[in-house]
């Protein structure tokens, strides 16, 4: 089969690997219709992510058809099914307390001693992110196997397209989660840091969950129109001083919530981000933290703090005495996807949610290393890239140019 | 009004006072250790909760444990630890062959396509609760260990303990007990309950077998 594979920092190829097999009796074998990629595989492309190694077939936002089923999967034949990018065995302590993203089983015994070492913990296992995850093939090729098939996978009906659910494999549960995370209290003032395709589905979320505004933090133009689109107020951080901004906006006080949707690599050209940038690239610093020092600043005292982005190890100059001072409550973690998209996939049905504005080219899979530099070099015009097994190379779709609210 | 300039502190002042921190510190440490080496016998440390294969690990006989969650009742799992299935989870343990009168003849893989053999006696059997072997003379490595079943709070399931101890052994034979064990005895013990973990809670042992752009690996093998 076809797939594309990390070959290094910024290599990414397209080859020709084997099929996958079933394996165990609870695996089943999906053909992939459509497959995103995600801001956290920018991270893995960066090379900010350990554990990766050259030949890794990446990618964790997929869906597909089923095609083959192990001895106990609950799968049948035909189909249509969304992957959680977490892989969760469902019997383990953790996922019984729907923790599923910290699943004790699923990383293997041949991987878990990298992380164990490195979190204290093993990680749970997740599609194409790198060994420290378990070394699992990820979803931008065309077949994939799936562990614990009769736990994840998301049935789809047939009148659902997969542009309205493909995001139910992360984003919109990452969105979800974080909002849920930053236990919103109705007309709550809830900032977002970043407005990519995670802020976009938190801005939904957190309006859904009773915040009476949401202010949204980015430099992108086109993304920033998004957020607005979503309903919320929009801060351009080359514009204002973000802090003051939001202390103005809330009467002093500080917005009740924030939500770090930008994680490690923290764009903009303040003095500590640009310290940052030095640090990692000496390999002195695992992270650029811009913007979680800003969200932990700006949040009103006794606020609480959520954190969707994704971090790999110590940061620098963490304020962690502004954190305890100010009494912020902190939550965070990878996304527990099997617990909340059941609910998710009926707020689909009943249009809660858009699923699509934010979607900006359809691609081939065989043009995955050209999409992968674009969505790198070009976040303004590329705001979610969804690549197509099967299409003819070159066939790439662009949506219409957003119109600047 | 003028801004003072504050003097920055010397560099060599600096570098005085580091110095004697790092003095003051290792004193106190060396003060310390000395201290505990001249307690007397009626000062006796106090005997606390921790686990007895965690204290201090001076014996010459190598001693290691690890214990595991695992959500299944503590008589599952007594049940369940046979040696006919310790294959199943035991990566290295190619077959246990059974010589009657609780001995049991164990064949394991060592480097290069050898084998060692262990026969071990279990000598005792507390039912759902624990179970003991030690090595007979025939057995190519002496060793002996316990695995422990303990009911783990609040419904949690059972709190699995794995205590082994060997002598490592002189020779040939000692050489490939050396690779078969490598560096860290505690990593075959961990992997090995972990996969005994991933059988009983989800009754499979978990694989991360896929394919990858590198020939050198199967699409229906684990890799690292």
């Amino acid at each position: 089969m076809r797939a594309v594979t990390w070959q290094g920092r910024h290599k990414i190829s397209v080859e020709t690997v084997p099929d996958p097999e079933i394996v165990n009796p609870r695996d089943a074998i999906i053909r992939v219709t459509s497959t995103a990629i995600c801001g956290s595989d920018l991270h893995l492309y960066d090379g900010y992510i350990p554990g990766m190694r050259a030949g890794d077939i990446v990618g964790h936002e997929f869906m597909g058809e089923v095609v083959e089923t192990g001895a106990s999967s609950t799968l049948k034949r035909g189909q249509r099914v969304v992957i959680p990018f977490t892989i969760s065995c469902g019997q383990c302590f953790f996922c019984e307390k729907q923790q599923f993203s910290a699943c004790d089983n699923s990383n293997p015994s041949e991987t878990r001693n990298a992380s164990e070492l490195m979190m204290g913990h093993a990680m749970g296992g997740a599609f194409g992110y790198a060994h420290l995850t378990g070394g699992y093939a990820g979803g931008q090729a065309e077949y994939v196997r799936i562990p614990y098939s009769d736990v994840g996978p998301v049935i789809i009906p047939d009148d659902l397209a997969d542009d309205d659910v493909l995001f139910l494999s992360d984003i919109l549960p990452t969105g979800w989660q974080a909002a849920v995370n930053a236990d919103i209290e109705p007309g709550d003032t809830v900032a977002v840091w970043g407005c990519g395709p995670v802020g976009l589905f938190a801005i939904q979320s957190a309006l859904l969950l009773g915040a009476g505004r949401v202010i949204a933090i980015d430099h992108f133009p086109t993304r920033l129109a998004l957020a607005r689109k979503h309903g919320a107020e929009i801060l351009d951080y080359t514009q204002v001083d973000i802090r003051e901004a939001l202390a103005e906006m809330t009467g002093g006080i500080g917005p009740d919530a924030c939500i770090d949707c930008v994680g490690m690599e923290s764009h903009g050209f303040t003095a500590d981000n640009i310290l940052d940038q030095v640090k990692v690239k000496m390999l002195s610093s695992t992270e650029r933290i811009h913007a979680l020092r800003q969200a932990i600043l700006a949040c009103r005292k006794g606020g609480r703090l959520s954190i969707p982005g994704v971090y790999g190890g110590f940061a620098d100059k963490f304020p962690l005495g502004q954190l305890m001072e100010k009494g912020l409550t902190v939550k965070s973690g990878q996304t527990h996807v099997q617990r909340y998209a059941g609910e998710l996939l009926d707020m689909i049905r009943e249009g809660k949610f858009d699923t699509v504005s934010l979607i900006s080219h359809h691609a081939p899979l065989e043009d995955a290393a050209d999409m992968y530099r674009h969505w790198h070099d070009e976040q303004n015009l590329y705001t979610k890239i969804v690549l197509k097994p099967g299409l003819e190379k070159g066939a790439v779709s662009a949506r219409q140019e957003l119109q600047h609210a | 009004m003028p801004r003072h300039k504050t003097d920055l502190p010397d560099p060599l002042l600096l570098a005085a006072a580091g110095a004697g921190i790092a003095v003051l510190a290792t004193g106190a440490a060396l003060w310390q250790r000395r201290a505990s080496r001249g307690r007397r016998e009626e000062d006796e440390v106090i005997a606390t909760d921790a686990p007895h294969w965690t204290l201090g690990k001076a014996s010459p006989r190598a001693l290691f444990g690890k214990s595991v969650l695992i959500n299944r009742p503590r008589a599952d799992l007594y049940a369940a630890w046979t040696p006919e299935r310790f294959p199943e989870f035991m990566e290295n343990v190619v077959s246990v062959d059974d010589l009657g009168d609780d001995v049991s003849q164990w064949t394991i893989k060592a480097p290069a396509g050898r084998e060692v053999t262990l026969v071990n006696r279990i000598t005792e059997r507390i039912e759902d609760e624990s179970i003991y072997w030690q090595s007979t003379p025939a057995s190519d490595i002496a060793n002996s260990g316990e695995v422990r079943f303990t009911d783990a709070p609040a419904g949690r399931g059972t709190y699995v303990s794995l205590i082994l101890a060997y002598d490592p052994p002189a020779g040939k034979v000692g050489r490939i007990a050396a690779k078969l064990f490598p560096r860290e005895p505690e990593v075959q013990a961990r992997r090995d309950l972990h996969r005994f973990k991933q059988l009983m809670e989800t009754g499979e042992v978990t694989s991360n077998a896929s394919p990858s752009a590198r020939s050198s690996e199967s699409p229906a093998k684990p890799h690292i």
